[in-house]
């Protein structure tokens, strides 16, 4: 697996992999991720889909320290288990979920189908990025794979559970979205009180549980 | 604690920012002008990175209840202190009871009104930076509203009259090339430089929204999200450039033809709406040098301080 670096901006260098995203990729970057917390002369790291961002201090040599980074990726050992597995409490459908019934429709069945399909899997935390604790999650079926809106929402509530394409994911906060909603969640994604302050991290499994189902 | 009597613009609390938090998809925030902020501070003698209040291009009105030694830097502002008139980038003690007003900014975006001792609201996640997205950070997670009071930290109780020279403005914003540079048609990439762009008026602290002639790609380009900055300058299929500023989301999904120098940034902050402006493309040596420009011209300020007392 070759990984190119390039640099983005003075204090900056993109590590990318060759298309597509997979699973088994994603865990070999979370573990670069981690093993280049620590290192000299690094100020943040961000994990990409099939990407990784290192943020530098600007006295930082960023062609040695590609040559550095290169090094480290050859000898990075991909662990098998990455993350916790989290719960999401969501009620379906009716005020919180106002596009469940129109995702039925497109797939052609009933909404308790959608909701089983939805809570059946187990979804992997691929990044986390857009707003604080939002994630971007691999692993929805096909079976759900629903076009987004036609006209984007101005504005969707926070706790919102939606499918947007091949993706599905919950926003942490009130956010324009074009995504489709199908139900919501109490369960906070983020509090600046707590450290760390977001309920997830990439590498973490995440399941949907179906607290109730409105029409 | 100074008290805020009136607000007719999105004013805020802001530092240098809030770094560190990325990989939760906690954005930076902090001040639009960094620059301005530093210098500032250190004309009051705080550290480059206090928390002042920032405001855009509308009044404020504040009332002091402790003396305060305190200046105006970023944009130019019409201000007053109990009707006498207040210059941008001096340094005044203003009395107890005293109003200082800032009636609009005559030129430039952003103002910042900075105190002795900074303002002393709580700290999260390593800095008194207003989150507004996510509402946290700053005075109450919000912008400041009628009736506010906002705490001043430890700092001087009086200092002398001082001025320092304003950190000009510009219509030439430096850039370095990104990673998606190269994809550019050659076009794109000329127009980059050659077009002259205007700021349009629905861009904010998130980012900057230009209008021109679009930049084109080579070839479509499927991108998969990566991280981005402040500076990062995205290209989304319109081909009308939008650069990301203090605000910023932590990633996004378009390409990125390039950055904006970071010695910079401020400077392109203080664009207004419908003015215009060039970009350049430079290396990152001469990147470094421009920051080591500003670099001398806060010491400088901070000689004349040590000068003044």
């Amino acid at each position: 697996m070759r990984i190119e670096i390039t640099p983005i901006s003075e204090s900056a260098l993109v590590c990318r992999l060759n298309a597509p995203s997979e699973l088994g990729k994603q865990q070999k970057l979370w573990a670069f991720a981690a093993a280049l917390e620590q290192h000299d002369g690094i100020a943040e790291v961000v994990v990409g889909m099939n990407n990784l961002t290192v943020f530098t201090r600007f006295d930082t040599d960023l062609a040695v320290l590609a040559d550095k980074l290169q090094d480290v990726w050859e000898h990075t050992a991909v662990a098998a288990n990455q993350g916790k597995l989290v719960e999401i409490p969501v009620c379906y459908g009716g005020e919180y979920g106002p596009d469940l019934a129109e995702v039925a429709a497109f797939h052609q069945t009933d909404i308790a189908e959608i909701v089983r399909r939805h809570t059946a899997q187990t979804y992997t935390v691929f990044m986390m990025g857009f707003q604080p604790g939002f994630p971007y999650l691999g692993g929805l079926p096909e079976s759900l794979h629903t076009p987004r809106r036609a006209v984007p929402r101005t504005s969707v509530p926070a706790g919102s559970v939606g499918i947007g394409g091949s993706q599905t994911g919950v926003y942490p906060f009130a956010s324009p979205g074009g995504w489709q909603i199908i139900g919501k969640t109490e369960l906070p994604l983020f509090r600046a009180d707590l450290n760390p302050p977001t309920l997830l991290a990439a590498g973490d499994q995440v399941r949907f549980v179906a607290e109730r189902i409105e029409p | 604690m100074i008290h805020v009597s009136a607000v007719q613009a999105p004013a805020h609390i802001q530092d240098a920012g809030r770094y560190g938090h990325r990989r939760y998809g906690i954005g930076h925030a902090g001040a639009m002008d960094t620059v301005a902020l530093a210098a500032g501070n250190i004309l009051l003698g705080n550290d480059e990175g206090a928390a002042a209040i920032e405001i855009a291009l509308g009044g404020i009105t504040l009332v002091f209840e402790q003396d305060t030694p305190f200046c105006l830097t970023g944009a130019v502002y019409q201000a007053e202190l109990d009707g006498e008139p207040v210059y941008s980038y001096w340094r005044y003690t203003a009395r107890k009871g005293q109003t200082l007003k800032l009636v609009r900014a005559v030129q430039g975006m952003y103002g910042y009104v900075c105190v002795a001792g900074g303002f002393d609201v709580p700290e999260v996640m390593g800095s008194r930076s207003t989150d507004l997205k996510a509402g946290f950070g700053g005075h109450q997670g919000r912008m400041l509203q009628k009736g506010d009071c906002l705490p001043v930290g430890k700092g001087a109780q009086e200092l002398s009259k001082v001025g320092i020279a304003p950190i000009p403005f510009t219509d030439t914003v430096h850039l370095v090339p990104s990673s998606e540079y190269a994809a550019f048609s050659e076009e794109g990439r000329l127009n980059l430089e050659r077009e002259t762009w205007t700021l349009q008026s629905d861009s904010n602290r998130m980012g900057y929204r230009f209008d021109g002639q679009p930049l084109t790609l080579s070839q479509p380009l499927e991108m998969l999200s990566h991280a981005v900055q402040a500076g990062t300058v995205q290209v989304p299929p319109s081909g009308k450039p939008i650069i990301l500023l203090a605000d910023a989301q932590t990633t996004g999904g378009y390409p990125k033809i390039a950055t904006v120098a970071a010695a910079d940034l401020g400077r392109l902050a203080q664009v207004r709406f419908g003015s215009k402006v060039r970009f350049k493309i430079i290396g990152l040596k001469e990147a470094a040098a421009l920051r080591r420009k500003n670099r001398a011209y806060l010491n400088q300020i901070r000689r004349i301080v040590n000068e003044a007392g």
